[in-house]
């Protein structure tokens, strides 16, 4: 809000400031007492006619906070200074907007998931429990996700670096070009689509029955475009300089590869499949498909229908009685605990090894 | 900088024989040597098999649509009924997408109204608004919205959003139920509106962080050319923030839509399906295309599953074209704005 305007003679306000270049100004602590204002007259109003939901209260209060800032602004600073008000608190309420659904839905996820979330409900699996009976848990269901997850990575982590290392130290024409487009245009597969290509081909063709690793299969695909990638931007941040030194020096360059380069990109690499693997985790569409659930422990990804975390909510939110809707707010929040301790650990080790670019 | 230290430096920079011109000038391409030659064979190599996946989906998503079309009794685009094992029609196979076409376009372009505004509110607010030290954090905010899992979206939206959504219904239905648009016959409110709310949640993070991406990028001159002529922070986003991200905006949006497109789980959880068509997008009813094969999936046998199949290629072909032109789009603007040089 550094920016003074000068104003030309014969402004709308017309008032006189005080100093002839500069125009009138509102105080600087203007907006925050229009914003606890509104939100005074908003909470208010909201009692006063008896309205039941909060977030009627904070719409009236943030509606009020754009109209009252538009409107004194424009009495005392004029038409522009006033759009420019307008824009910065419309700007502001998107953002808190924004923010609504996200605490509403990590505040209702752990309200409502730490009910049934203990130890027992994750060594437990449902073997022995009807749908509509208390206890059981998802330990099966944790085994499954890991299993299909880890093999998912065993596919595509190699398929996704090496692609990505083409694409950086060795792509030039055509076909670096086609295979950066299409890997944009596979970021964007629906993961159903993945689902089902597998369905077609593994299932219906070749016969075999579902099994967590066809869930696998479908979970590669999804994951190798976002490694591809993540450690595309990551090679390209390393130092040139490094390439040279170690080319210089005489090194075969897939030893320079190996040695300088991915070294030097690790960290970020390593965020990069990370980040990756909290994506397929909470993947629930090709689960469905492919590796259909079981309420007992199987253990083994490659025989028979097995249990995964995303598809564990799914299934219990369906059999729609009040003990199954606990045991899936438990399992999803079960779920966006481990996804956000991956997200929280990936950024840790970004942050602690980012290479130094010299910018 | 750990560079390691123990890869042990040639005492000849030129392979092992004697250096002639020519092989002096393969050997600075760097793919003579057997080991060089491999690495290369296996990254272009793996490449090549992500393009052959491409292809394979393709490929047989387009065989087994065939063989299910083949057999279908109705006109596959135009037909209001799913019924592949001919139930209602003595064992004939019966099905079409048009009411599955409706509902996935009426869905997200709810989603894409609610969303693109606030998205780029958001994402101005982040480049341009925010405290400094304020917008780092807020961009991680942004990013948790995008890492939460679609199944825990669906559940909220199903057990928590939904029920309080009548009121909003009701309201629109007063005031605006003429339009035939906005008529809610009252029921659960599991309908097209709730999931273009739903979507447009999902969808906010790519929408913002793309968009942010490009009005990081706007060239600095732009904006204090305009502060020096005395434009308000308004007049300088207006001026030159937002003609310069518009084509940016527009991919940003295109790259949402196709989030929205394809979104399977949320929307199964929180649609109450039908095979109808009806104006109103407050009423329950209506389909989309992942949400129909979700929910048939289970019920379905090898035919039905070829057509639910055959469905999810017109999935597949929408959100290829709508994904390749948005980054199309990228791609173009990054030729010429030189900022990522």
């Amino acid at each position: 809000m550094s920016i003074t305007t000068v104003k030309p003679t014969g402004t709308p306000g017309g008032k006189p400031s005080p100093s002839d270049l500069k125009a009138a100004r509102l105080p600087r602590w203007s907006p925050y007492v229009i914003a606890v204002g509104s939100l005074a007259v908003g909470c208010g109003i909201g009692l006063a006619a008896d309205l039941d939901s909060r977030m009627q209260w904070g719409l009236i209060a943030a509606i009020l906070f754009v109209g009252v800032s538009y409107f004194l602004s424009a009495t005392v600073e004029g038409g522009r200074q006033a759009k420019d008000r307008l824009a910065t608190s419309v700007v502001w309420v998107m953002f808190l907007l924004a923010v609504v659904p996200l605490a509403s839905l990590i505040y209702e996820t752990v309200k409502r998931g730490s009910k049934v979330l203990d130890g027992y409900f994750l060594t437990h699996s449902m073997g022995v429990v009807a749908d509509d009976e208390a206890g059981g848990g998802i330990y099966h269901a944790l085994i499954g996700t890991l299993e299909q997850v880890g093999l998912a990575c065993l596919i595509a982590v190699p398929i996704g670096l090496l692609t990505a290392i083409y694409l950086v130290e060795y792509g030039r024409g055509k076909l670096a070009k086609t295979v950066t487009f299409f890997v944009d245009v596979m970021t964007g597969i629906p993961s159903i689509v993945a689902g089902l290509f597998v369905l077609s081909f593994w299932i219906l063709m070749l016969g075999f029955g579902p099994s967590g690793w066809a869930g696998a299969m479908a979970l590669s695909i999804l994951m190798m475009p976002v490694v591809v990638r993540s450690t595309e931007e990551m090679l390209k941040l390393v130092p040139n300089e490094l390439r040279e030194a170690s080319l210089a020096l005489g090194v075969p360059k897939w030893r320079t590869i190996l040695k300088v380069v991915l070294p030097t990109a690790i960290g970020g690499i390593t965020t990069g499949v990370m980040l990756a693997v909290a994506r397929i985790a909470g993947e629930t569409a090709p689960v469905l498909l492919l590796v259909w659930g079981t309420p007992v422990i199987n253990s083994d990804p490659f025989k028979d229908a097995q249990a995964s975390l995303p598809l564990y909510i799914y299934q219990q939110y369906q059999s729609g009685n009040q003990v199954g809707y606990d045991r899936a707010w438990a399992a999803a929040l079960a779920l966006i605990v481990f996804i956000m301790i991956l997200n929280i650990v990936a950024r840790g080790i970004a942050r602690w090894k980012a290479p130094k670019t010299g910018r | 900088m750990d560079i390691p230290t123990d890869t042990p430096p040639k005492p000849s920079p030129v392979p092992d024989g004697k250096p002639t011109p020519t092989e002096q000038k393969r050997a600075s391409r760097g793919a003579t040597r057997p080991g060089d030659r491999i690495f290369l064979g296996l990254s272009r190599g793996s490449g090549i098999v992500l393009l052959g996946i491409m292809a394979a989906v393709a490929a047989f998503l387009a065989y087994r649509s065939s063989v299910a079309l083949a057999d279908d009794s109705g006109n596959f685009l135009t037909t209001f009924e799913w019924d592949p094992a001919g139930i209602t029609t003595g064992g004939k196979p019966y099905f079409g997408i048009a009411v599955l076409v409706f509902g996935t376009i009426v869905s997200s372009i709810i989603a894409l109204v609610i969303a693109v505004p606030i998205a780029v509110g958001i994402a101005l607010f982040i480049s341009h608004y925010a405290p400094r030290q304020l917008a780092a954090p807020i961009a991680y905010v942004i990013d948790l919205l995008a890492a939460v899992p679609s199944i825990v979206y669906g559940l909220w939206g199903a057990i928590v959003v939904a029920p309080n959504l009548t009121g909003l219904y009701s309201w629109l239905d007063d005031y605006f139920g003429w339009t035939g648009i906005f008529e809610y016959q009252g029921g659960a409110p599991r309908s097209l509106m709730t999931v273009g709310i739903l979507l447009a949640i999902m969808i906010l993070p790519i929408i913002t962080n793309v968009s942010r991406e490009v009005f990081l990028q706007v060239p600095k001159f732009n904006e204090e050319a305009a502060l020096a002529l005395g434009a308000t922070r308004w007049e300088v986003i207006r001026m030159s923030v937002l003609p310069f991200g518009r084509s940016g905006i527009i991919s940003a949006s295109m790259l949402g839509l196709g989030r929205a497109l394809g979104e399977t789980i949320a929307v199964a959880t929180v649609l109450s399906p039908s095979f109808i068509i009806q104006a109103s997008v407050l009423d329950y009813g209506g389909g989309t295309f992942a949400q129909n094969i979700a929910s048939k999936f289970s019920e379905a046998d090898e035919y039905g599953r070829d057509a639910l199949i055959a469905s999810g290629l017109v999935l597949f072909v929408i959100t290829l074209l709508v994904n390749g032109a948005a980054r199309m789009i990228i791609a173009r603007r990054k030729e010429y704005s030189g900022a990522n040089a």
